[in-house]
C-alpha cells in the first residue's frame, strides 16, 4: 500500500508561527496541494501580504515576492504583464485586502489580470493584534470597537467575493470556509478551479476563505470554529459567485444551512 | 540617425525604448503625460508592455513586482504623483530592484501648479519615502541630457541594484529640441538568478528566490542596512559627475545650479563676461551623489569671494553647497518656485551686489 498522506512539494517542512486553531496552515496546505497537482510549482510566483501571512514564504517551497499592505494585486499585475509565462498568486488577509488594498483588488480584477488571489476573511487584524476589519461582523468586539462594531458608525461588514463579483470582467470568484471538513473539501476544488483558469489564461480568479483568528476573537480553537460557523457563514455565503463560463447569474451561492 | 527635433517627454519615452526597457507603467499627471501618450503607441510596435494604472500607488508596485521578477522596468509621472509612489520606491530600496523612476517636476507643496519647478529635490535626494535609502539622482539640463541620462539610467540601476531617478523640471519635459539618439543599448539585462523571483524552472541552480523587505530580527536589519549603506558610498566613490562652466579664470562668485536653472546661469556667466566680470558654475549632473568635492573646489579658489546656489526651489540645493563648502565661504541662496523662472538679470543683479567692492 503506498503512502496515502504525505506533505506537498510546494510545503516547507517546517514549523509556523501561525497560533493554534488559525485556519493559515489549513489554506497554505490547500495551496500547496494544488500547486503539486497542477505541476507549476517551478513557475510559480507567490506574493505575500501585510499581516500574519507576511511570513508565508517561509512555508512555501518556491519564489515569493513580499508586498507592501494591500499592494500584492499591484505587484501580481507587474509580474504578469511581463512574464504572462508565471503563475502568480496574492494571499491576503481582510485588513489587507478588503481595507488598505481595496483599490488595487478591485482594478486589478476589472483589468482581468490572470492571477489568483486567496482571500482570508477572519473578520479581524490579526497581525496588529485584533483590530476592527471592514469584515468584522455586527457587534463583535475587538481590540478598537470594544463596545462591539457598531452598523451606524461603521457600516455593514464588506462583502468582498460579491463586490468582485459585481464588475462586469470576467473572473472565477467563490467563497468557501475552512471550519469544517465538508466546507474545506470545497476549499479546495475552488481553489483548484481558480489556478487551472489562471494555468488556462482565463481569466483573474478569488476565492474567499473564511477562516478563525481564536487569539484574536479570545475563544479556543473549537469555539472559533463555530462561531464561525454560525455567525459568518449566514452573512457570507459560500459557494461560487462568478465563474467565466456562467457569468454571475447562475451562481447564486449555497446556503450553509443546505449542507 | 541624425538630429530630430522632439519635445522632451517623448524624447525620454523613446530613449527608454532604446536602452532596451520595454515595459512601462504609469498614471497620468501634468507635465509628463506626453510619456505616457507616446509609449502607448510605441511599446505595442515593438511587443513591449503598456499599462496605464489606478493611481500612482498602485503603479509604483507594479514597477516592484516587474522589476522583482528580473524585468527592465520604468515609470514617469511629476511630483504630486511621485509623492505617492514614495511607499513603493522606499520598498523597491529595500528589496535591491532596479528600476527607473523619471520625475519631471512642477510647483508644489500640496496641488502647486503645473509648470515647471525644482522643488522635489529633498524628496528626491534625501529620502521621500520612509526608512534610510537613497536613489542615485540624475538631472539633466537639456532634452539631449536627458535622453543621454534616461539611457545611462538602467544599466546604473542593475548595477547597484537600486532605483535611479531621473530628476527634471517641466521645461525638459514639454520643451522641443534637437536631439541625437545615441545607438540602442546593446549590454542585455544583467544577470538577475541569484535574486529574482523569475520561476524556479528558468534558472539553473534549484534555489528558490525571495523579495523581500521585512527582517524582524534587529541584528539582520542593521546588517542589511549597512549592506545598502556601502551601495551609497560605492555611488559616491564612483557616480559623481557634473560640469563646470567658466572656472578657468580668475572668477569672482561661483554659481551652483542643475537643470534647466543652470541653463539661465550660462547666460548670467556670459553676460558678466561680457562686461568684464568672471563668474564660475559648477553644475551637478548627479545630485545624489553630490560633487561636494568639485563644489568645495571651486568654491575655496581665492579669487571667489561668494558662493549662490542658484534654484527653482526655497532653499534646497543650497544645503547640499553648503554642506560641500563647510563654511569655507559664504553660501547664498536665489530663488524662484511656482513655474517662475528666475531671469537672468535678476540673477545677475543678486549676484552684481554679493561681488560688489
Amino acid at each position: 500500500m503506498g503512502k496515502a498522506f504525505h506533505r506537498p512539494e510546494a510545503l516547507a517542512d517546517v514549523v509556523t508561527h501561525y497560533c493554534p486553531g488559525c485556519t493559515h496552515g489549513v489554506a497554505h496546505r490547500l495551496v500547496a496541494e494544488v500547486i503539486d497537482e497542477l505541476g507549476i510549482r517551478g513557475r510559480t510566483v507567490g506574493i505575500a501580504p501585510v499581516g500574519c501571512a507576511v511570513l508565508a514564504y517561509n512555508y512555501f517551497t518556491f519564489d515569493f515576492q513580499e508586498a507592501a499592505h494591500g499592494r500584492a494585486p499591484a505587484m501580481a499585475t507587474g509580474i504578469k504583464r511581463v512574464r504572462p509565462d508565471l503563475i502568480v498568486f496574492t494571499y491576503q488577509g481582510d485588513g489587507d485586502l478588503a481595507s488598505i488594498g481595496m483599490s488595487e483588488i478591485i482594478h486589478a480584477a476589472n483589468r482581468g489580470e490572470k492571477f489568483t488571489t486567496i482571500f482570508i476573511n477572519n473578520a479581524v487584524y490579526g497581525m496588529t493584534g485584533g483590530q476592527m476589519a471592514p469584515t468584522t461582523m455586527p457587534d463583535q468586539r475587538t481590540t478598537t470597537s470594544p463596545f462591539g462594531r457598531k452598523v451606524v458608525q461603521t457600516g455593514m461588514p464588506v462583502k468582498v467575493a460579491e463586490l468582485i463579483s459585481a464588475l462586469e470582467t470576467p473572473a472565477y470568484v467563490a467563497r468557501e470556509a475552512l471550519v469544517k471538513p465538508k466546507y474545506i473539501n470545497k476549499a479546495k476544488k475552488a481553489i483548484h478551479k481558480a489556478f487551472s483558469h489562471q494555468v488556462a489564461n482565463t481569466c483573474f480568479s478569488l476565492v474567499e476563505l473564511i477562516s478563525t483568528c481564536p487569539t484574536n476573537w479570545g475563544m479556543t480553537p473549537t469555539d472559533a470554529l463555530k462561531w464561525a460557523e454560525e455567525k459568518m457563514l449566514p452573512y457570507y455565503p459560500l459557494g461560487e459567485l462568478k465563474t467565466p463560463e456562467a457569468g454571475r447569474a447562475a451562481a447564486k451561492g449555497r446556503n450553509p444551512d443546505a449542507e | 540617425m541624425g538630429k530630430v527635433l522632439m519635445k522632451g517627454n517623448e524624447a525620454i519615452a523613446e530613449a527608454a525604448i532604446r536602452a532596451g526597457c520595454l515595459n512601462y507603467f504609469a498614471y497620468p499627471i501634468t507635465p509628463q503625460s506626453e510619456v505616457a501618450e507616446y509609449l502607448s503607441k510605441r511599446l505595442p510596435e515593438v511587443g513591449g508592455v503598456f499599462l496605464q494604472g489606478e493611481s500612482e500607488v498602485a503603479v509604483s508596485y507594479m514597477i516592484f513586482g516587474a522589476a522583482a521578477c528580473g524585468a527592465r522596468v520604468f515609470t514617469t509621472s511629476s511630483s504630486p504623483g511621485i509623492s505617492l509612489m514614495c511607499e513603493g520606491i522606499s520598498y523597491i530600496t529595500a528589496a535591491q530592484c532596479p528600476a527607473v523612476f523619471v520625475n519631471i517636476m512642477r510647483g508644489g507643496p500640496g496641488l502647486g501648479g503645473i509648470l515647471p519647478s525644482q522643488a522635489d529635490y529633498f524628496q528626491s535626494v534625501k529620502g521621500g519615502g520612509h526608512g534610510d535609502y537613497r536613489l542615485l539622482v540624475l538631472a539633466p539640463a537639456s532634452v539631449q541630457e536627458a535622453v543621454e541620462m534616461v539611457m545611462a539610467a538602467f544599466p546604473l540601476a542593475e548595477k547597484y541594484r537600486n532605483p535611479v531617478m531621473i530628476l527634471g523640471d517641466g521645461l525638459i519635459g514639454q520643451m522641443m529640441e534637437p536631439v541625437e539618439f545615441p545607438d540602442h543599448l546593446k549590454s542585455p539585462p544583467s544577470n538577475k538568478d541569484d535574486w529574482a523571483t523569475s520561476g524556479m524552472d528558468t534558472r539553473r541552480s534549484a534555489q528558490r528566490n525571495l523579495v523581500k523587505t521585512l527582517y524582524l530580527v534587529p541584528e539582520e536589519l542593521n546588517a542589511h542596512n549597512l549592506k545598502l549603506k556601502a551601495k551609497y558610498e560605492r555611488m559616491q566613490q564612483e557616480e559623481v559627475r557634473c560640469e563646470s562652466y567658466n572656472l578657468q579664470g580668475d572668477y569672482r562668485a561661483l554659481i551652483v545650479s542643475y537643470g534647466t536653472m543652470s541653463r539661465v546661469c550660462r547666460t548670467v556667466i556670459d553676460n558678466f563676461k561680457e562686461r568684464g566680470v568672471e563668474v564660475g558654475m559648477v553644475r551637478p549632473q548627479t545630485l545624489f551623489p553630490f560633487p561636494r568635492k568639485a563644489v568645495y573646489q571651486a568654491a575655496t579658489k581665492a579669487s571667489c569671494q561668494a558662493v549662490v546656489s542658484v534654484e527653482m526651489s526655497m532653499g534646497q540645493l543650497v544645503e547640499d553647497v553648503e554642506l560641500s563648502v563647510r563654511g569655507a565661504r559664504m553660501v547664498h541662496w536665489y530663488g524662484k518656485c511656482g513655474g517662475e523662472v528666475p531671469t537672468p538679470e535678476e540673477v545677475m543683479e543678486v549676484i552684481a551686489k554679493l561681488i560688489a567692492p
